[in-house]
């Protein structure tokens, strides 16, 4: 390893940029001529629009024009889709109910979407669009998920009756069935996985530029995958080939999952900008976030888990209902199935699993990934599980799960994951040891006499990330491929840049990705440019996700690496006259292995460009190009535990130690995995005790300020203790496993086991707010 | 935000006078609640009078036990007042808990009791300390000024110029705070006076703002201990209930909290 090299603890680059104000982001984009966007937005959760009447609104003082979806669809302007198709068990494909990009005809949830008003200013933009005339005939709105289902409810989309949207199954039924009865003990439960809001940092925001002159589309987007937008809009939204459609995604202030996704924004700021000639920008204020960002999780469950007289897992059967909104969001139709059923195996050799999930629709925001997308649905409800049946049988939750940990690989799972490496027990032994488990009771005690109920719980989750092999994806429903692409160039004085289709949206891909190249040619990170986010500087790319970037986009880079460094030494060779074979490379320079000959990298990058003594028939220049199709998921693993302390008069919880032993496989930046895990913590831990969206019965959004939307604060988590025992990742060269994830997927069922250990009562559901606790200590007794 | 045009006030006089030629004027202190909203295009004046600016409402003033508190004193004043501290220090802790330091530098007491938020915090201590709350035109016992949800005695054009208390023999806050917004889900002051007489007033958890708790009073006036809370029934009728607190589990915090500001006390 060299000092800038894989494994270096090396401060971001991009931090100076970041923390000095210089960011670039989509909103410090301006150009001649810009207006200002502010969106006609519904106040009611469901009802039928009679008319828009906008004709004072259009008189008002500064104002371009109002443009609605009667004037979008007459355009041609497509409806929004979701990306991967789900089949029910009967054989029938998912029932999608059509997404306008602006309503005109029936809105479904408070925030859709029905005008856009471009103005000179956001203010005059916002004045008109109070004075737009809705008529609206609210209709009857259900927001509950298991409501939702049932009899004599509104009903959302007509292509989908009763709001189911599928009814999806994996695993076998009669085989979990059988375990089931033949069970020694069965552990039931109801599992409740909230809804949560994703509050990125920097709202959404879009500015859309129409060059009449090219009859070319430009656009400005807070994207996680410009990429893939540019393919949405092109393919689908029919805003314009891609060709003449460029996506630039620049500095993006957090995703989370939740800038994945192709809204109505974007492709209306688009058409508006050439509806209206003038470039379009809109940026969303904190409300309109919480209101129309997708949100994530919301899944109801129930869950049996059967034992032997041995203790060990015999089946798991779940049944699970998840609600997906208002409208069927890109990816939220693979959230609450592949990327959730297929998990259900944690890290627990299962000979039996079968999950049955519904979907359905109701009158609230989208619901689509967000960081963890499924695997947390998966881990808690797994783990809470896990820890209850420790409980019922008796049994330590550690040994209990011991008892039942897959120890050899390749695993294959009932439910698809076939795992390739994993050292479970090193990971609980580790977090265990790191929490000083046996002391836990003399510190129970000591609790005690202070008046407070301690409690200790622990979480073993596993996760498939490093999205995804494309065929093996594709034969599930998805409607894109999920490789990755990257280019290396470099340069006559021997400066590199790479271009990779990830996108670094908070992850460090500029320091990381350079670490890499650094590691294989001796050069500072400081001479390696990395360039993403532009789909006319980069080919093309699937961005970055589902912890996707390292396994699939470093891997990428890894190839290109590799084509270079052939070239490289083969050019090296020649100018020294020795054999391609001995020329290897330290310290910045290629070398005949065994002797003082050496040519520096610079050296090689110039002769490349000159290419006045190249070796015969070889093409100038030094640039090379790589996809990279992972061959499976890798399977980031861990241990967390939690020990919090409940004050019973309160019910207010303190997390006083919380320990993440992780498996990342092999680690680029170590400094860069502890922040991304002391992230996706905060983001469980938030999950777990304050976040929850909450809709009133009409549908209005209570949660939609920060005033009652409870975000995790610094002074709500301990300091981390964070560890790594790790297996290389067979499944890529670089041998590394996801971890933007892990924290978040692993950590709410360690702080939930935690609390329900310490108050004795097993009835608690996320958040558990101090009301709630109190609730439940106090009918514990 | 809707336009509005701003005007800095020198005196308290030309304050008045200020708004009193405005179409549809409010006066500014911090800004931090007044700003939010015209944000959220919730409140739209006409004319904004800056009242941060007037010396007369500035500072702290305490001889011997009596405290003036100008009504454009930050939290922030008064949560790092010396002077304060060694006689009450209690309302010097409940101002170093309110919102963070950004709105501890800009919010003052006069904007926070004006506003009569009902999750306010100052309210508590103003009715607790038996203050009297000084305007241009009269002076209003805490006990008349909070008159309910955001609702005060103020007439139209009316000035908070300051507040005057004798500080007490004991006093102490103990706020929970509301895991989102962290100000008071339930926040209760408590007031021993030399001659016996308690005053326990609750922020945050009634249903028409800031009320004194009489039994609660009561009980602690027979024995001033964290015990005597035990057995005093808190009617749960009269309180606030939403996604965060139910009324019963207010009425719950409503004891706890008494019982711990009576051991801090
Ligand atoms: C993030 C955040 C957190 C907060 N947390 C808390 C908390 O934990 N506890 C708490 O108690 N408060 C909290 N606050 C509110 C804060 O204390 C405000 O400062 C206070 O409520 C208003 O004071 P201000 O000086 O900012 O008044 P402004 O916002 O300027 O004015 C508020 C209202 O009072 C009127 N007004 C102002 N001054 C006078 C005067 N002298 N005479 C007559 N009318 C006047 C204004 O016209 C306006 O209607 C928080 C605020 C924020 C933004």
């Amino acid at each position: 390893m060299g000092v800038e090299g894989i494994g270096a603890r090396v401060a971001r680059k991009e931090d100076k940029r970041f923390l000095t104000g210089k960011g670039r982001y989509t909103d410090d984009m301006v150009v001649p001529g810009m207006k200002y966007a502010v969106f006609v937005r519904s106040p009611h959760a469901h009802a039928t629009i009679r008319s828009i009447d906008a004709t004072s609104a259009k008189s008002m003082p500064g104002v371009i024009d109002v443009l609605d979806g009667k004037q979008l669809l007459a355009d041609g302007i497509g409806n929004l889709i979701c990306g991967w198709m789900i089949h029910s068990k009967d054989g029938s494909p998912m029932r999608m109910g059509a997404w306008r990009p602006l309503a005109h005809e029936t809105v479904r949830y408070v925030g859709d979407a029905v005008a856009i008003v471009v103005a000179d200013s956001v203010a005059q933009a916002r004045d008109a669009a109070e004075a737009v005339v809705v008529d609206y005939e609210t209709l009857p709105v259900v927001t509950d998920t298991l409501q939702a289902l049932s009899e004599g409810e509104p009903q959302i989309h007509p292509e989908a009756p009763g709001n189911l949207i599928f009814d999806w199954e994996l695993g076998d039924a009669g085989a979990a069935d059988q375990a089931i009865a033949a069970a020694a003990h069965v552990t039931e439960l109801k599992i409740i996985n909230n809804r949560l809001s994703p509050n990125a940092m920097e709202p959404r925001a879009t500015l859309g530029i129409y060059d009449a002159g090219d009859d070319h589309f430009t656009c400005y987007t807070t994207s996680q995958n410009p990429h893939l937008a540019r393919l949405v809009m092109s393919a689908f939204y029919n805003v314009a080939p891609e060709n003449k459609l460029r996506v630039i995604a620049p500095d993006v202030g957090g995703g989370f999952g939740s800038k994945i996704f192709i809204y109505p924004e974007e492709i209306v700021c688009l058409w508006a900008s050439k509806r209206t000639g003038v470039p379009v920008k809109w940026t969303a204020d904190r409300t309109e976030a919480f209101l129309t960002d997708a949100h994530g999780r919301d899944h109801v469950s129930t869950v049996k888990m059967a034992f032997d007289s041995n203790n060990r897992i015999t089946a798991l059967k779940v049944d699970t209902i998840a609600n997906l909104g208002a409208y069927m969001s890109l990816f939220s139709s693979c959230v609450p199935t592949y990327l959730y059923a297929t998990l259900l195996s944690g890290q627990y050799a299962i000979p039996a699993i079968h999950a049955n999930v519904r979907t359905v629709y109701t009158n609230t925001a989208p619901v689509d990934a967000y960081r963890g997308a499924g695997r947390p649905e998966a881990t808690y409800l797994l783990e809470r599980t896990i820890e209850t049946a420790a409980r019922e049988l008796g049994v330590s939750p550690a040994e209990l799960r011991r008892i039942n940990f897959i120890r050899t690989f390749p695993h294959q799972t009932p439910v698809i994951m076939n795992y390739d490496a994993g050292d479970y027990e090193a990971s609980l032994k580790g977090a265990m040891e790191a929490a000083d488990w046996d002391g836990f009771a003399a510190r129970k005690a000591e609790a005690e006499r202070r008046g407070m109920k301690r409690g200790i719980g622990m979480s073993c989750y596993i996760e498939a990330c490093g999205l995804a092999p494309s065929a093996a994806v594709g034969s599930l429903g998805a409607g894109v491929g999920l490789w990755e692409s990257a280019e290396v160039r470099v340069n006559a004085v021997g400066t590199i840049e790479v271009m990779t289709g990830s996108h670094s949206h908070g992850q460090g891909h500029e320091t990381t990705f350079a670490q890499v190249v650094a590691e294989r040619f001796g050069v500072p990170i400081d001479s390696v440019n990395i360039v993403h986010g532009d789909t006319d500087k980069v080919q093309m790319g699937m961005g970055t996700y589902g912890s996707r970037s390292g396994a699939v986009g470093m891997s990428a880079v890894f190839k290109a690496l590799d084509k270079v460094e052939a070239k490289a030494k083969k050019i090296a060779a020649h100018l020294m006259e020795a054999d391609e074979g001995d020329i290897v490379i330290e310290d910045g320079a290629l070398k005949v292995a065994g002797t003082d000959r050496s040519v520096p990298w610079s050296q090689v990058a110039l002769a490349s460009y000159t290419a006045h003594n190249l070796p015969p028939g070889m093409e100038p220049g030094l640039k090379e190009g790589a996809f990279y199709d992972p061959s499976n998921f890798t399977f980031p693993a861990g241990c967390y535990i939690c020990e919090v302390e409940v004050d019973p008069e309160t019910g207010q919880t303190k997390i006083v130690q919380f320990v993440a032993a992780d498996d990342f496989g092999n680690i680029i930046n170590p400094l860069i995995v502890e922040g991304q895990v002391h992230g996706g913590l905060a983001q469980g831990i938030g999950q777990a005790l304050l976040e929850g969206v909450h809709y009133d019965q009409s549908g209005q959004l209570l949660t939609a300020s920060y005033m009652d939307y409870a975000m995790p604060r610094a002074d709500d988590l301990p300091s981390f203790t964070v560890t790594t025992s790790n297996t290389p990742c067979p499944s890529n060269p670089l041998g590394v496993k996801g971890c933007g994830e892990a924290g978040a997927i692993g950590s709410p069922p360690a702080l939930i086991n935690a609390i329900t250990d310490a108050i004795g009562n097993n009835e608690l559901t996320m958040p558990a707010t101090p009301q709630k606790v109190w609730a439940a200590v106090h009918s514990a007794h | 935000m809707y336009e509005t045009i701003y005007h800095r006030a020198s005196s308290v006089a030309e304050a008045a006078n200020l708004m009193g030629t405005a179409a549809e004027g409010k006066y500014l202190s911090g800004g931090m609640t007044l700003i939010p909203t015209m944000k959220q295009r919730l409140a739209a004046p006409s004319d904004l009078v800056d009242l941060r600016h007037i010396a007369e409402m500035k500072g702290i003033a305490v001889d011997g036990r009596s405290v003036r508190i100008g009504a454009a004193t930050t939290h922030e004043e008064v949560a790092t007042s010396a002077a304060l501290a060694s006689v009450c220090p209690a309302i010097c802790g409940l101002a170093s808990h309110i919102g963070d330091p950004h709105v501890r530098h800009m919010g003052t007491i006069g904007g926070s009791i004006a506003n009569n938020d009902p999750a306010a915090d100052y309210p508590a201590a103003m009715l607790a300390l038996d203050a009297v709350i000084v305007t241009d035109r009269r002076e209003v016992k805490a006990e008349d000024f909070f008159t309910g949800l955001f609702e005060t005695a103020l007439e139209d054009g009316e000035i908070v110029t300051a507040v005057r208390f004798e500080a007490p023999a004991k006093a102490a806050y103990q706020k929970f705070p509301n895991p989102a917004s962290r100000y008071a889900m339930t926040g209760v002051f408590v007031v021993r006076r030399a001659d016996g007489g308690v005053r326990v007033a609750v922020t945050g958890a009634g249903s028409d703002g800031v009320f004194r708790h009489r039994d609660l009073e009561a009980a602690l006036a027979a024995n001033w201990s964290p015990g005597a809370v035990t057995n005093v029934k808190v009617d749960d009728s009269d309180l606030l209930s939403d996604i965060h607190a139910s009324a019963a589990y207010r009425a719950n915090l409503v004891k706890v909290m008494t019982k711990r500001a009576v051991a801090a006390a």
